[in-house]
């Protein structure tokens, strides 16, 4: 495939679908912020009875990852960033993009294996996620990486709806690709402090009593 | 006594030289008597009448490029305290000092502050950045362009292929082909011109070769850097768009 095409492909794949899903994921977090940890467990066990949803998550969100993360990684090494030279905001971002990008892909390329691949294997259940999160981000040092990690999703996602409104030529004068920076740069904050704000949650008491036997199970799997 | 102190006033310059494409470059100092309203082409002129470096030694004179002397021809491209910019509209006043001067490594080097910028009219050939108006008969005159484009389009058409925006941009780099942001700016161009754009395709389809289009990465440095203040982001973007809806036009039209 031609650069152009690969490149526009990469681009809306950001948005369309793994925009979508970021936004989903992120509001079945925070059921967890609303409705404590039955709420959250209810929104795991709806968005698995979704009907095909084996086939929504491969078409959805599998191979679209995959080719963005790949091509990514690509995009991301072909740079040769120069912000000591040129020290404003939109190149800072430009950075920003492409360090929070390769964050990402690490990140979720851990978190798949932690959650998704533990239930394909039969360790973990759907209903029990709630508690081997919880396990997980009560200790430091992963509840540390789980926030750097949510920040820079949040910020790859919400800077790229920004490039991908100007790769596709939908913003085009510099007013416009203001205002959406500004729009992008407040849904950035909003997907950051809701994700944010679940990650607190898991980290509180409710979640424990599940958890604690989870992470037993967990580490025999992976230790 | 006034005269005295200015007489004393140096200019000290630090060159970044290399004696051949091949070689490895190296750094020289210069100390220059200040002249009032100096800019870097005349210190370097001086060097010329001069070749002694601040140790005092005899040196070979600093090689680099200049035409027109005032920011129309782009031939004296350097990077001036870090910024790529042209050393006949770089003010020694207004530097600060040592002024380092460096040749744009973006490009290849020739000598010292000498490089080539032969992709950039390659990149113009690449994208037809002209108006085919010759025929085998006289074609008579072309449609006339309305006043309210001509004011936007003359902005772009004061390029001079300087190469600023190529060596501030992130992605123009020895790892891509990234055709850089003038050559696209280009396209916007001749592509507004009545006559051009009956060729409009052809330019667009030359932007969504490899290197092409793509392989802009919203740094917006680009924009940043422009002597002429040409607005390429506004440009990039309008071709994002006009290259997109080609894209589906040729999808749903073949
Ligand atoms: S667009 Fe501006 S910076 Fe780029 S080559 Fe033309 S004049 Fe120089
Ligand atoms: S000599 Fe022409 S731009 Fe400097």
């Amino acid at each position: 495939m031609k650069g152009f095409y690969s490149r526009k492909l990469h681009s809306l794949l950001g948005v369309i679908p793994l925009g979508f899903f970021i936004l989903e994921h992120m509001i079945t977090n925070f059921s967890a912020v609303e409705g404590g940890e039955q709420g959250f467990k209810d929104s795991v066990v709806w968005i698995n009875s979704l009907p095909l949803v084996l086939i929504l998550e491969i078409f959805g969100i599998w191979l679209p990852l995959l080719y963005h993360g790949v091509y990514g990684t690509y995009i991301a090494l072909q740079a040769k960033p120069n912000n000591g030279r040129f020290r404003h905001e939109r190149n800072l971002r430009y950075l920003l993009q492409r360090v929070t990008g390769v964050i990402a892909l690490f990140f979720i390329g851990w978190h798949i294996w932690e959650t998704r691949v533990q239930v394909a294997l039969g360790n973990v259940t759907h209903e029990e996620l709630g508690g081997l999160i919880h396990d997980i981000v009560s200790q430091p040092v992963f509840f540390m990486i789980y926030l750097i990690s949510v920040l820079a999703v949040s910020f790859h996602f919400t800077n790229g709806l920004w490039s991908f409104m100007v790769s596709w030529g939908i913003t085009i004068g510099p007013r416009a690709q203001r205002v959406s920076s500004y729009i992008c740069m407040g849904l950035f904050v909003i997907v950051a402090v809701m994700f944010t704000w679940s990650l607190f949650v898991f980290r509180g008491m409710e979640f424990e009593a599940s958890g604690t036997a989870m992470l037993h199970t967990l580490k025999t799997v992976i230790g | 006594m006034a005269e005295i102190t200015t007489a004393a006033k140096k200019v000290k310059l630090i060159v970044t030289r290399q004696d051949a494409p091949e070689s490895a470059p190296y750094t020289e100092e210069f100390e220059l008597n200040y002249r009032p309203g100096m800019n870097v082409i005349s210190a370097l002129m001086e060097i010329q009448r001069n070749p002694v470096n601040a140790k005092g030694d005899h040196t070979v004179p600093v090689c680099w490029e200049f035409n027109c002397l005032e920011e129309v021809c782009g031939a004296c491209s350097m990077v001036i305290n870090g910024k790529p910019r042209q050393a006949c509209a770089a003010l020694v006043d207004k530097l600060e000092q040592p002024i380092r001067i460096e040749p744009m490594k973006t490009f290849p080097v020739v000598r010292d502050l000498i490089i080539d910028r032969s992709r950039m009219f390659n990149a113009l050939k690449r994208v037809k950045a002209w108006i085919p108006i010759d025929g085998t008969y006289d074609l008579g005159p072309g449609p006339r362009m309305p006043e309210k484009k001509r004011q936007w389009a003359y902005e772009l058409s004061k390029c001079m292929t300087c190469g600023v925006c190529l060596e501030a941009c992130p992605n123009v780099n020895e790892k891509t082909n990234f055709i850089g942001p003038a050559a696209i700016s280009q396209v916007r161009l001749f592509n507004a011109h009545p006559t051009g754009e009956m060729n409009a395709e052809e330019r667009l389809e030359a932007l969504m070769e490899d290197g092409g289009i793509e392989g802009c990465g919203n740094s917006q440095n680009c924009v940043r850097a422009c002597p002429k203040g040409i607005p390429l982001t506004t440009s990039i973007a309008e071709m994002n768009k006009q290259t997109t809806k080609h894209m589906f036009k040729r999808w749903l039209t073949s």
